[in-house]
């Protein structure tokens, strides 16, 4: 653990050096810029909570990857999986719509979204053992179609009426939206589901005897399949539960912050957790950190073109850098593990 | 040990969180007001002309200061919403909030309701007509409908094929109204000026989807324009934000190619294309800003739905006119000078292309003969008109 801490503050380390580079190249004062967006992010309680909103969807969808990663899947399609949650909690509060009992539909929308991100999940899942596509490909081409599922609900079925645009569906009512803390533009559901998430996840892995099997087919399927455990039906629980928290992060982007369905929906959160784990090297303690971090960068670098008119796209850029200091990171990682054990190093045999 | 880390990490982003000075208030001078653009703040299209309307009135109005966003879409900004950037530039001292987008319809209710005390104007909205509106929330937006009149006019002056493309954003009410007015105008210069015969003149309309490219999501407009010019339209009218049409024209003029285009929103969009450009209706938003904001500054605010008529005086006087006309010069003396005409004819309104009978194009009547149409029936025009190609509806 405190090598990974130590891995991880060397990247961001690295991170921060590229920056300021890039800042200085801008012609940007670069201690401005990060006072710009540390003040953004955590300069007051109003910011933490749009921060928290952030955190919230990335650290579901980040424990969700952690079942997958454990045993050795690289569940991309996580971003379609924020998707179609999203989409199965709109169909639920649709039905609400100008109807009573706003409660019962919430939490249908809440249990519609698990099973549409399971859904979506399994079907890679299926792909990946029924059709040996790779989980890879499998899960790219279903965030495309996830993607084109949406635009097709916005542009059709679910169009407001008269109106062909990509701002989304007609807005719930205001009884449909989850209730917020006073002041706030943040929900406490959200806030129990994260932290509910990160409980039952590290219990589950840690824990639990499905832990134990993901983790024993993650590091070697074979000779799982060999004591008797059937790699197959692991990957596609793993799947599902991967599934499962992203379709909760898809079901609080809907009902919690924009309450109707947007094209992008997802806000790239599924991409960004990868992300998130691969940067804690796949441990649960690590990754509400990293996300924590994330988000903080994500709602603070707003600031830069509100307050130093830097191009807006400087935020892109550093998590660009990010994204290369991670690989960086994990090279160096299988490097050293060679160089140890001789052994590669796979996500699934990563910490516990 | 390890668990140790974690906690004083935990508690150390807490403390962080804590400590972190609390936003300082801002003086109550200058008067703070903040922008929301939907797209890049010089896209040489509709938000860069937002973006000059809110510096206009920093050099106006005395003791003013612009704080700006661009890129406020989803697709640009994944994650950050409307009511989360109103939050905060009212607490960085905003006292006056203009959403430019049709977009930001919701985001800037939600928002209006949250912070009853801070004023807000949402451009190009009605949800001061519809009875949506929060006390503190006004819509703004300027007669463009003259503005593509003028474009249509241009265009069907100029066109030699007698088809003419118009690059359509979203289907709304907004983008039907504009893209008629299109129509109106070149409908009437090619039967009263140039004398042709209707059934000859084809208005084609493709939307793209949004009010700008977004790749994998809308149609691409710049493969939508090349299209138009391929199969025969030699004029492209852009309902866009940004400038797709003109630099496709330019190309094409490049390879030898007899076509032409008329940008949007931006007085400025022609540069840089003078061959293929017949002039740009574009929006100043000035002077209707400095009214609004001078007014909320002096505490006489109320919630009112304005839809600024240009200043048929001079239509480009940019201290007094909402929308103008910048004529291009690829646009022939003959053509310019029946343009001149016609704009001073819309203004004593000798000539109103709203008069019935209209038809949408179902068939069914838009004005009865003998009526013009009101405003409000302009605002919501619920179809394309019978005669220009084209979706018409999202039913």
């Amino acid at each position: 653990m405190i090598r990974n801490l130590a891995e991880i503050l060397l990247s961001l380390m690295g991170v921060l050096l590229f920056t300021t580079l890039i800042l200085l190249i801008a012609g940007a004062p670069p201690f401005a810029a990060y006072i710009h967006i540390f003040k953004g992010s955590l300069g007051s309680l109003n910011k933490l909570s749009h921060v928290l909103n952030a955190w919230i969807p990335l650290t579901l969808c980040s424990c969700g990857l952690l079942y997958t990663f454990r045993i050795g899947l690289w569940n991309i399609g996580v971003e379609g999986q924020v998707m179609m949650g999203a989409v199965f909690a709109t169909a639920a509060l649709r039905l609400g719509m100008g109807g009573e009992a706003p409660l019962f539909y919430l939490v249908l929308a809440f249990a519609a979204g698990i099973i549409g991100g399971g859904l979506w999940a399994l079907l890679a899942g299926f792909l990946k053992t029924r059709g040996g596509v790779n989980e890879i490909f499998a899960g790219l081409g279903l965030n495309f179609v996830a993607q084109g599922i949406i635009l097709w609900l916005i542009f059709g079925p679910w169009k407001r009426p008269g109106i062909a645009s990509m701002s989304g569906t007609e807005l719930f009512p205001i009884n449909l939206w989850l209730p917020q803390f006073p002041g706030l533009r943040m929900s406490p559901v959200g806030l129990f589901l994260a932290i509910g998430a990160i409980a039952v996840t590290a219990m589950i892995l840690r824990y639990t005897r499905i832990g134990l099997q993901l983790k024993a087919v993650g590091g070697n399927e074979r000779a799982a399949f060999l004591l008797g455990l059937n790699p197959a039906r692991n990957m596609l629980l793993a799947m599902i539960f991967a599934g499962g928290f992203a379709g909760l992060a898809g079901t609080l982007q809907v009902s919690g912050i924009y309450h109707r369905l947007i094209p992008a929906i997802s806000s790239n959160y599924g991409y960004l957790a990868l992300l998130v784990v691969m940067l804690s090297n796949y441990d649960i303690r690590i990754a509400p950190l990293v996300a924590f971090f994330f988000a903080c960068l994500n709602v603070g670098s707003i600031q830069l073109p509100m307050m130093l008119q830097i191009d807006s796209s400087l935020s892109g850029v550093i998590q660009g850098i990010l994204v290369l200091a991670v690989l960086g990171v994990q090279a160096w990682r299988a490097r050293i593990k060679i160089g140890t054990q001789g052994v590669k190093g796979s996500p699934g045999g990563a910490n516990p | 040990m390890n668990r140790k880390l974690v906690f004083c990490l935990a508690g150390l982003s807490l403390l962080i969180a804590l400590i972190a000075p609390p936003a300082v208030l801002a003086a109550d001078s200058p008067y703070i007001f903040g922008l929301l653009l939907v797209g890049p703040y010089n896209d040489h299209g509709y938000s860069q002309a937002h973006y000059e309307g809110g510096r206009y009135v920093e050099e106006h109005l005395p003791e003013t200061k612009m704080l700006y966003i661009d890129k406020v879409n989803p697709a640009d900004r994944p994650g950050v919403t409307i009511p989360q950037l109103v939050d905060d530039m009212v607490e960085k001292g905003a006292k006056l909030i203009i959403a430019n987008s049709d977009d930001m319809k919701d985001g800037i209710r939600e928002a209006a309701m949250m912070h009853p005390k801070t004023r807000f104007i949402h451009c190009s909205g009605d949800d001061v007509l519809t009875g949506k509106a929060p006390a503190n929330l006004s819509n703004l937006f300027a007669k463009m409908i003259y503005g593509k009149m003028m474009g249509g006019f241009a265009a069907a002056m100029t066109t030699q094929t007698g088809k003419i493309g118009y690059l359509g954003p979203l289907v709304n009410e907004e983008t039907r109204r504009l893209a008629a007015s299109s129509y109106l105008g070149a409908k009437y210069a090619w039967e009263k000026v140039l004398g042709k015969d209707p059934a000859d003149l084809k208005f084609s309309v493709t939307w793209i989807g949004f009010w700008f490219n977004i790749p994998g999501v809308t149609a691409d407009p710049t493969q939508v324009a090349q299209n138009f010019y391929d199969t025969g339209h030699d004029v492209v009218i852009s309902g866009i934000d940004t400038t797709e049409n003109t630099v496709v024209a330019r190309k094409k003029r490049e390879a030898g190619k007899a076509v032409w285009a008329i940008p949007y929103d931006y007085k400025g969009a022609c540069r840089g294309a003078e061959k293929v450009c017949l002039g740009v209706p574009y929006y100043n938003w000035g002077p209707g800003y400095v009214r609004m904001i001078r007014d909320a500054k002096a505490g006489d605010w109320k919630s009112q739905w304005i839809w600024m008529a240009p200043d048929w005086e001079n239509i480009n006087d940019p201290d007094s006119s909402a929308i103008g006309y910048n004529m291009g010069q690829a646009l022939s003396d003959d053509a310019r000078e029946k343009l001149q005409e016609f704009v001073v004819d819309l203004g004593t309104d000798k000539i109103q292309l709203f008069k019935g009978p209209l038809f949408y194009q179902d068939g069914s009547v838009f004005v009865k003969e003998g009526e013009t149409a009101s405003e409000k029936q302009i605002w919501y025009m619920e179809q394309l008109l019978k005669g220009m190609e084209g979706s018409s509806s999202a039913r």
